[in-house]
């Protein structure tokens, strides 16, 4: 039998896992990735939630956060594709133009 | 009849502030005219009241509410019953003669606008003071008075300071300065006196106050009354409070003459009076008031007999005076002691303002062993001043002599010989010091030649201004009885009672010291001679130099104290409350200096911070548990 448990225990690790992807990672396509590992790993617990309180609102939102996550990599990408043109890398640390 | 309460009350702060537009213009005439002016419609407006008052119909105006904060009311309120247009009618004759007398005094002044501005600003205040129907409000005419007084006796800042032993006042705004400390002393006392009044009877209205006096325990009321008593001890300059008086001379003279002789210094005096039920209920504070007001007579005529400063001989004689005025308060003789306050302010202001002609003849010179022969000169002020001199001196029928007279006998017939006996020795150097002036200013020969004055006669305004007040200090004592009727409706009545053997042996013996000191003075000082009492000896220097009291101040009180606030300074503002501060800034700079390398611009190492702070607000929310 798969409990609530089950299902947040699953996001925990997901979240923990993109975690370290944000933390860890240089290259800035991982770092996406990373970013909607952990989007997903606060959709399933939105619905596992949303099930287990036969409450519709949890899965609402999780439809929302779907809708900006896509929306938020299409800008993402686009913005990438241009830095990698102009820089020829995608490392992170290149992305230090403010520096004072 | 409001109307003219209100008249009374506001004409002078109205030419105060009329003065005050013009007070850094140079010398405008119209000034001068127009605060007098609005004084002398003040003093109108107070007689007008004066007949009005009387047992049945006492005149009271609320302004407005003034306080009200949880139980505590309070109107700002303004009674005119029969003490306080006494002292209306008293503060306003004086003060209307002294602006007049201004505008001679102050003509080559530059600075004539702003000294009108100040001197109707404190009559204001006075008028507050007296009129105020409350202790509160008394309190604000109270301070109001001293912030006049110190911005008048500092009138000319600008001096330098001079060394105790070059010139015992130091300077103008020394004087002003320790005048409003020393007041700053005696007004604590006060405060705390009406606070212990709110706090035992709820209210401040004199009304209120008075009719529940009897329902308090006798420590309380006794509390009450010495507390009451230290305030009016600043502002009477009583000892050990007096040092201020003597050195206040540095203001203006006619400054001098209104409110260190007149009105101010009496304040003390009427709030003694006014909160006559308080001291009737305390005999044995009101026998230390008289003790302290019999010593302070003699203590301080003593000062004047071998002082050489013209103005400062009147001071002492003003603090002598003042004694009196607190042993008739003390003793229960309260109408008594208004009586000779109300004498007094003539026959001193008058004294005064022939001082401050006498100064402007002589070029600001003040020693009377320089001047001599000056009765040639200005006849009008030497017959004003020896009018003035023998109504101090309390010689039939002048003004003091009813006044004074009335005292001594209180004293003796109250059984207290000593105190008694003290005041008729008072009287005795009174008489002497008084003709002393007289005598080696307006006799003798013309010493004032070796120091090159060119003395001349005051204008003929200053004269006049001066004849109403002299003609005062001749017949107010004859006014005595209708004094008496008019004020025992209001004060409770008091006649000391001795037989007719006994009133006449007074009467001869006091009239006799007086005129003995007289005609000492007059054959001590008649061949140009200038040898004082004591000269050469331990005791001359002893009076002259005040008792050494002020080197005594300054060394006991001033210098440690100054030495207090230094360590204070060094070691406890700028070692601890400063350090401290400071220190808080360097840690908070050195943590931004240190916290700087977070902001590296780095997006990777920016993302781990963010995490950080993502599992400290986590941490927060799961372990902060509200309430615990």
């Amino acid at each position: 039998m798969i409990t609530l448990t089950h299902y947040l225990v699953l996001a925990a690790i997901l979240f923990v896992i993109g975690l370290i992807g944000v933390i860890r990672r240089k290259n800035l396509l991982l770092l996406f990735f990373s970013t909607e590992i952990l989007l997903n790993a606060v959709n399933i617990a939105f619905a596992a939630i949303s099930k287990y309180y036969h409450d519709l609102t949890g899965q609402m939102f999780s439809f929302f956060i779907i809708a900006v996550a896509a929306s938020e990599v299409a800008v993402g990408l686009g913005l990438l594709v241009l830095w990698y043109k102009r820089n020829g890398t995608i490392d992170l640390d290149s992305l230090q133009e403010m520096k004072g | 009849m409001e109307k003219y309460l209100y008249i009374a009350l506001f004409a002078p702060i109205v030419g105060s502030l009329f003065a005050a537009l013009f007070a850094t213009t140079p010398k405008k005439l119209f000034v001068g005219v127009v605060t007098s002016a609005l004084l002398a419609l003040s003093w109108f407006a107070s007689l007008k009241l004066l007949f009005y008052v009387n047992g049945e119909t006492v005149v009271k105006a609320k302004l407005f509410n003034w306080i009200s904060a949880g139980n505590f009311h309070l109107d700002f309120g303004f009674v005119a019953d029969q003490a306080s247009v006494i002292m209306m009618v008293t503060v306003t004759t004086v003060s209307t003669m002294v602006h007049i007398y201004s505008n001679y005094y102050m003509e080559h002044d530059k600075s004539f606008n702003r000294f009108f501005s100040y001197l109707s600003a404190f009559v204001f205040s006075m008028m507050i003071l007296v009129m105020s129907d409350n202790f509160l409000g008394l309190f604000i005419g109270w301070e109001g008075v001293g912030v006049c007084s110190w911005l008048l006796i500092g009138f000319w800042y600008h001096k330098e300071d001079l060394p105790r032993e070059v010139y015992p006042a130091i300077s103008p705004s020394w004087a002003a300065n320790e005048a409003f400390i020393m007041n700053r002393i005696a007004d604590l006392g006060m405060l705390i006196g009406i606070f212990l009044i709110y706090w035992n009877l709820g209210s401040l209205d004199y009304d209120v106050v008075f009719a529940h006096v009897g329902s308090l325990s006798h420590t309380t009321v006794v509390l009450i009354g010495i507390f009451l008593f230290i305030g009016a001890m600043g502002k009477s300059a009583q000892f050990p409070l007096h040092t201020w008086l003597a050195d206040a001379m540095e203001g203006p003279t006619p400054v001098s003459a209104l409110i260190h002789a007149a009105t101010m210094v009496t304040a003390g005096v009427y709030l003694v009076v006014r909160s006559f039920p308080i001291y009737q209920t305390i005999p044995e504070i009101g026998f230390i008031i008289a003790m302290i007001g019999a010593f302070v007579a003699v203590f301080a005529a003593s000062m004047a007999l071998v002082n050489n400063d013209l103005k400062k001989i009147i001071a002492y004689s003003t603090l002598s005076q003042l004694g009196y005025m607190f042993v008739a308060g003390g003793l229960g003789a309260y109408w008594i002691a208004l009586f000779h306050l109300m004498t007094h302010a003539f026959f001193k202001s008058v004294l005064f303002l022939g001082a401050g002609n006498v100064m402007h003849a002589m070029h600001d010179e003040l020693n009377i062993k320089k001047m001599g022969a000056l009765g040639k000169e200005m006849k009008w002020t030497m017959i004003i001043m020896t009018i003035a001199s023998l109504a101090l001196a309390g010689i039939y029928p002048f003004a003091g002599f009813f006044s004074k007279d009335k005292i001594l006998e209180t004293a003796f017939s109250s059984h207290h010989y000593i105190l008694w006996a003290m005041l008729w020795l008072g009287a005795g150097m009174t008489a002497f010091y008084s003709f002393r002036v007289v005598m080696l200013v307006f006799n003798g020969k013309p010493r004032y030649k070796e120091i090159g004055a060119h003395p001349h006669e005051a204008k003929w305004y200053a004269i006049a201004a001066m004849t109403p007040l002299a003609i005062l200090a001749i017949i107010a004592g004859f006014f005595e009885h209708d004094f008496v009727h008019y004020i025992t409706e209001f004060l409770p009545e008091y006649e000391p009672h001795v037989s007719t053997g006994t009133f006449l042996f007074l009467l001869v013996v006091t009239l006799g010291i007086a005129l003995g000191g007289i005609v000492f003075a007059v054959l001590k000082y008649r061949n140009n001679n200038l040898k004082d009492l004591f000269e050469g000896t331990p005791i001359h220097s002893l009076l002259a130099n005040q008792y050494y009291i002020p080197n005594l101040y300054e060394k006991a009180i001033s210098k440690p104290y100054y030495e207090l606030s230094k360590i204070a300074w060094e070691k406890i503002d700028m070692k601890i409350v400063d350090a401290s501060v400071d220190g808080i800034a360097a840690i908070i700079y050195k943590l931004g200096g240190k916290s700087t390398a977070m902001q590296s611009g780095n997006l990777s190492k920016n993302l781990k911070w963010m995490v950080v702070g993502l599992v400290v607000l986590l941490m927060f929310v799961v372990f902060y548990k509200p309430g615990m």
